[in-house]
């Protein structure tokens, strides 16, 4: 932080506090974004250089209707009470026209409602909860991630073709866990009406008990696994089941395990020939990717990670329904977002005027190991528009605005 | 034994393996003085917990007024007109002398649970005339934890006066005073006794106290109780003689 | 046969694993009886440091030299924290330390981010152990029984400490009777520093030697707290067999509670935390504590005086600027003075029950989360009205209040406190987990006042009402029989008992009086923020409210509110920062060595007598 700005933050801190201070100048447009950054530095770190990267290239083709885009960041600390207090004051205080960002699905829930009752647009960039686009979703709530409804249904295609009969389910115990789980059996039931799922398994959100959970599954003797776990429950789980035999002659097939967030930290040890949703950024040659990537690497001399797209389709969301609005007014955003279009790094996007979910999709792939590290190959984008319930199904679940 | 006094039969009590009171019996009749003494860990302190129902005997029975005692909590044993004080005094400290006695005069009028008056103005008056009683009145306004030892025990009196006890239990009530304070408690006990015709049983280390105070003493030794009668008779009795032989005492 | 031969030995390498740790921790407790929150970041310090020299030393020797230097280091670092903050504040009012181990927690975070980076690290397999046997046909890996190994070594070596050994003699005797050690006349700075040292070197093994099977990650701190908490609880405090029958109780009941009971993994240990500490109150090797071993340090609190004229006028000129606020400050000044009020009034009912009621609550937040929920659930399965359901927060608290408090009256001291903690740990994931009636971590929404509160204004007015109101409540509730016979409870229970008070209700009832309060504050929270998640039910949120009467001042009743609102202040002013977590992590401990009578109470012994305070000693 530069000194100007220690002074800027300190009067800001002493009374701005109580004063309040006026609303960004005429000529930028404020956005509000929060994430995790601390508590989730893994995710939120990429979601924000690609936040910063697109931000960057908005303003330098000149910004919106005229006008600099600015981002204020904050960290939530992963605490929906934070993110809401956050939320007041960049509307209040930062004059954010609209918020972005967060990583957790309870903060992103905690937005949606404040969005909703004060009639602020929210694009809720990274959560995944299927409940922020139907049983909880509102008309001022927008999310560009693929949910995990979708996420489990792009797994099934290829899960039928195997026509294993007996499966067990690993899920970490919180709602992304159970959505998994529920979206996952009920689409294959649909798609296979004879399977059976012999065993589920609950692990504790990061406190595994691998082994343990490992045997539980192996006692039950499945055909074939499907996995929900992430993060250092996923390298556990990983890591027992190979000692312990349990991926022997199985069919596994995993949400979010191909995202480089998830399969780089597994190193050596990353599984192999597991059906996973992922980004292999590596092995994406298209005329939308190819752009994105070249000046992520000429930015921060690195690789994307997924969240890195997320990031910057967010900024670039943010900009095409200002846009497309001809003005910041929240009223007129929330019109202009519905049934938005435009590109992102993966494909084209929309975002469905039915639930305001957006069409982003994601890879399928299978697992290896090259040279040490996990890799996806074969991987394949899945537009996320095919993997919706009926429009019907969603009607039943969004409450009426 | 009269129905009105103590009447104390075969009370046990054992601490894992040791035997703290080995078959006691004893009668306190209404105003008399009974002294219970005997040496360090004779098991004094245990008979004074298990008659205010601190701790439960054993085995044994305790009639007091014809009221079993043994079975009823402290608190409904103090309602039976028992009051104590404490071997190692036990006042509250964050309070005020004055407070320490309305605290017990708020029990006794049963407004513990009361959310609405200001504690410190209820029983004011009732509480300065028991501190009065006990010469504490000119430091009713100090904190508890800043008095000389032997003013805390004058509170502790005052305090176990609150619910105008039947029987009074002193455990070691000059413990740790300047003799000339001794002399002044014992005289003030005396006079309470003396005034509301309450009986007191009470344990002291200090022999001139006992002998000087006690209408009958009773003598407790390794648990077991060797002796009772007047001062006169303790004094000549052998066993008495052999326990407190060259011991400690002032 | 195999599967369940297996399946013990699963369970018996988790249960060295936490053994390890715990026993760090007990030991420390046990000698110096604080509460050590670092002990999880020492362990993840640990963890982090074996991956780094693992990378660097080769082969099987390589390995094991890496875990034992790395947990010496820690060590080291564990020494220097117990040598420049901890022995400052020994003779500081009880628990007090626990706010002065906070601040490393946070300090450690940001070092460890910038040093190691953001993401997992998942450490490599153990060199000569990385494969698995096979026992009856069931496979086992290798790794695991050097885990168990390594714990059967360190359960001998203590042993053979505390057994044969002067200075393992010292510490149990310490452990025994603290008073002891000064009677001894052994230096208690060095011992008190050597058993830092070794309980830390213990959660520092525990990290590395866990590295092979996890590896080192950011959230490994708090993840392990709970844990090794129940742990040292159940065991018995400062018991080190009794750690390790309780780590093998919790982690065999964990391996074969997830065959029958896969969603048991939340719940499982709080449980039988509870009903241990409801069936034996001091954990299976325990010794009950000394009677007033956990009795106010430090001079005692001074009697309540009404306010003094001075004081008056101060508070009425606070309350009339409060009042006037929303005439001339922004929207958000207001959500920032109504988030100070609302976790005032929490801090305050925590302060209520610690400071006069001399009952430490680990767990107050299942009473503010609790009456929060009430308020939610209430809304969205009845529709009743906000006049109505507001007032569920501090029926239903209180509620909660009265049925945990009943079990926790009946213990003092730490494992009072324990017992709040894991009962609040209980409500924690029933709330999480039974999502068809709570909406488990998606939580509940949409629960914002009615349309006459609509505007910041209106419904800050409305914080302001019942926020300083139920502060005022507190505060008057001190000076009424009610509040003078809780604290006679806590200056002597034994004096108590023999006036009549029936101590268990007194306490109860004020157990369940502190409960209505912070449900109140639950109440105004949820109609704030128009939601609630089981996060406002957690372990930090109790430690939030702790940090704050602490900080504030325990002796005085001015401290929860001075400790809540520059509490709620600094977070919000330092969280814009970067490194935000050392920076406030080392003002906490500043705060701590500065006013180790809290904030307040430093205010007090200053200004006091300005104020008309009048001190008597
Ligand atoms: N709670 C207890 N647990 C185990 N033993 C106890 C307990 N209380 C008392 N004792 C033992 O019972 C015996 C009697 O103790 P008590 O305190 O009644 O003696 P005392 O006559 O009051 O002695 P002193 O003159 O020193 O006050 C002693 O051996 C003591 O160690
Ligand atoms: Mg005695």
């Amino acid at each position: 932080m530069k000194r100007l700005e220690i002074i800027k933050f300190g009067a800001i801190a002493l009374f701005g506090g109580l004063i309040g201070f006026p609303a960004s100048a005429a000529d930028t447009i404020t956005i509000g974004d929060m994430n995790a950054y601390t508590r989730l530095a893994a995710i939120a770190g990429p979601y924000k250089k690609g936040l910063d990267l697109g931000i960057k290239e908005i303003n330098a083709a000149g910004g919106v209707l005229g006008k600099k885009l600015v981002i204020v960041s904050r960290d939530t600390q992963g605490k929906p009470g934070v993110a809401i207090k956050i939320a007041e004051e960049m509307i209040s205080r930062d004059g954010a026209v609209m918020l972005v960002g967060t990583t957790f699905s309870h903060v992103g829930i905690a937005l949606s409602g404040f969005a909703k009752q004060n009639k602020v647009v929210y694009l809720a960039s990274g959560p995944l909860a299927d409940a922020i686009s139907w049983s909880k979703g509102n008309a001022y709530t927008f999310r560009l991630r693929s949910n995990v409804y979708m996420l489990a249904s792009m797994l099934v295609d290829e899960a039928v073709k195997k026509n294993a009969k007996r499966w067990a389910t690993i899920a970490p115990n919180f709602a992304y866990g159970k959505e998994a789980v529920s979206a996952f059996k009920k689409v294959l039931k649909a798609r296979q009406p004879d399977v059976e799922f012999v065993a589920e398994q609950w692990p504790a959100a990061f406190k595994i008990e691998a082994g343990a959970e490992v045997q539980a599954i192996e006692n039950a003797k499945p055909d074939a696994i499907f996995n929900a776990t992430f993060g250092s429950d996923l390298a556990k789980f990983a890591r027992e089941g190979r000692l312990r035999g349990l991926f022997k002659d199985r069919y596994v097939t995993s949400l979010l395990t191909g995202e480089p967030e998830y399969i780089e930290p597994l190193k050596g040890d990353a599984p192999e020939n597991w059906y996973v949703t992922g980004y292999p950024w590596y092995d994406i040659d298209t005329a939308d990717h190819n752009p994105f990537q070249e000046a992520y690497n000429k930015e921060y001399n690195d690789y994307p990670r997924l969240n890195s797209v997320i990031g910057y389709t967010t900024a670039y969301s943010v900009k095409a329904a200002i846009e497309k609005a001809g003005s910041t007014d929240s009223e007129k955003l929330r019109q202009a977002m519905e049934g938005l279009k435009l590109k992102s790094p993966l494909g084209p996007i929309v975002f469905r005027e039915i639930d305001n979910q957006s069409t982003l999709g994601m890879f399928v792939g299978w697992t290896k190991l090259k040279d040490g590290k996990g890799i996806m190959i074969e991987g394949s984008y899945r537009d996320g528009a095919n993997f919706t319930p009926t429009d019907e199904e969603v009607r039943k679940m969004r409450p009426a605005d | 034994m009269t129905d009105m006094g103590l009447a104390v039969r075969s009370l046990e009590k054992s601490f894992g393996g040791v035997i703290a009171v080995n078959n006691l019996n004893f009668d306190l009749p209404v105003g008399q003085l009974l002294a219970l003494i005997g040496p360090n860990g004779a098991g004094k302190s245990t008979s004074f917990n298990i008659l205010n129902g601190q701790l439960k005997p054993t085995s044994g029975t305790v009639k007091f007024k014809g009221v079993e005692l043994v079975g009823l909590s402290p608190k409904e044993i103090w309602r039976h007109g028992v009051g104590r004080t404490f071997q190692i005094t036990a006042t509250y400290a964050s309070m005020t002398v004055c407070e320490n006695v309305q605290m017990a005069l708020l029990s006794y009028h049963r407004r513990l649970y009361s959310l609405l008056p200001i504690a410190a103005r209820l029983y004011r008056e009732e509480a300065l005339a028991l501190l009065e009683h006990v010469g504490m009145v000119d430091q009713e306004n100090r904190p508890c934890s800043v008095l000389a030892y032997g003013d805390l025990k004058r509170v502790e009196l005052a305090v176990a006066l609150a619910n105008n006890p039947t029987l009074l239990l002193m455990d070691e009530p000059t413990a740790g005073m300047a003799p000339k304070e001794r002399i002044e408690l014992m005289a003030l006990t005396n006079k309470i006794v003396n005034e509301r015709g309450i009986s007191v049983l009470f344990t002291e280390h200090d022999m001139d106290v006992v002998f000087t105070h006690a209408d009958r003493i009773i003598v407790l030794d390794r648990g077991t109780l060797v002796a009772e009668g007047t001062p006169e008779e303790v004094r000549n009795d052998e066993h008495v003689r052999r326990i407190y032989l060259g011991s400690h005492h002032a | 046969m195999g599967f369940y031969i297996v399946q013990f030995l699963t369970g018996l390498s988790s249960a060295s694993a936490l053994f390890l740790v715990a026993s760090g921790l007990s030991i420390i407790f046990g000698v110096t009886r604080i509460v050590n929150f670092t002990h999880g970041s020492f362990y993840m310090l640990g963890a982090f440091i074996a991956y780094s020299l693992v990378g660097v030393l080769d082969g099987f020797f390589g390995f094991w030299i890496s875990v034992i230097l790395s947990a010496m280091a820690v060590g080291l670092i564990a020494v220097l924290m117990e040598m420049l903050i901890l022995r400052r504040i020994y003779q500081a009012p009880e628990l007090f330390q626990l706010v002065a181990t906070f601040g490393p927690i946070l300090i450690i975070q940001d070092l460890a981010l910038d040093i190691w980076g953001p993401e997992d690290l998942f450490g490599a397999s153990a060199p000569g152990m990385d494969g698995a046997i096979t026992i009856m046909g069931t496979p086992m890996p290798e790794y695991d029984l050097a885990l168990i190994a390594l714990s059967a070594v360190v359960l001998g070596g203590l042993w053979l400490l505390f057994n044969k050994t002067r200075w393992g003699t010292l510490v149990r005797a310490a452990t025994e009777d603290r008073d002891m050690i000064s009677a001894l006349g052994v230096n208690q700075k060095w011992l008190f520093t050597g058993v830092f040292f070794l309980g830390s070197f213990l959660a520092a093994l525990g990290g590395a030697a866990q590295v092979p099977k996890g590896g080192a990650s950011l959230i490994m701190d708090f993840e392990i707290l709970a844990p090794i908490f129940v742990v040292v609880v159940i065991g018995g405090m400062g018991s080190i067999p009794g750690a390790f029958m309780a780590a093998l109780l919790i982690s065999e009941l964990n391996v074969f509670g997830i065959l029958v009971w896969p969603e048991s993994t939340l719940v499982l240990m709080f449980l039988v935390m509870a009903v241990v500490l409801i069936l034996r109150p001091w954990g299976l090797f325990g010794k009950p504590e000394a009677p007033g071993q956990h009795g106010q340090v430090g001079a005692p609190e001074q009697p309540y005086r009404p306010l003094s004229r001075k004081a008056n006028t101060l508070f009425a000129a606070v309350l009339g600027l409060l009042l006037v606020l929303p005439v001339f400050a922004s929207d958000f000044s207001l959500v920032l003075v109504m988030d100070m009020v609302v976790l005032s009034l929490f801090a305050a009912s925590i302060h209520f029950l610690m400071g006069p009621g001399g009952m430490v609550s680990f767990g107050h937040a299942a009473y503010f989360g609790g009456g929060a929920y009430a308020v939610a659930l209430i809304t969205s399965h009845f529709e009743l009205p906000m006049e109505v359901a507001f007032f569920m927060g501090p029926l239903g608290a209180c509620a909660l209040a009265l049925l945990f408090g009943w079990f926790c009256v009946r213990r003092s001291g730490v494992y009072l406190a324990m017992l709040t903690l894991a009962f609040a740990q209980v409500a924690w994931s029933v709330v999480f987990q039974w999502g068809e009636l709570t909406g488990g971590d998606d939580g509940i929404i949409g629960i914002w006042p009615s349309p006459w509160l609509g505007s910041k204004a209106a419904y800050y007015y409305f914080t302001l009402f019942f926020g300083v109101g139920g502060i005022m409540v507190l505060r008057r509730t001190l000076f009424t029989p009610f509040g003078y016979a809780m604290r006679a409870c806590r200056d002597s229970a034994l004096r108590s008992a023999s006036i009549g008070i029936d101590v268990n209700r007194q306490q109860w009832l004020a157990f369940a009086f502190s409960g209505a309060l912070a449900g109140l504050a639950g109440s105004l929270f949820v109609y704030s923020k128009g939601s609630i998640f089981p996060d406002e039910m957690s372990l930090a949120r109790s430690f939030d409210g702790l940090i704050m009467v602490l900080l504030g001042g325990v002796k005085t009743l001015a401290g929860p509110v001075a400790g809540a609102s520059a509490f709620t202040w600094l977070d919000d002013v330092i969280s814009r920062l970067d490194y935000w977590r050392v920076i406030l992590g080392s003002l906490i401990i500043l705060i701590v060595l500065a006013f180790p009578q809290g904030i307040a109470g430093f205010f007090r012994e200053r200004f006091g007598v300005w104020f008309g305070q009048e001190t008597d000693t």
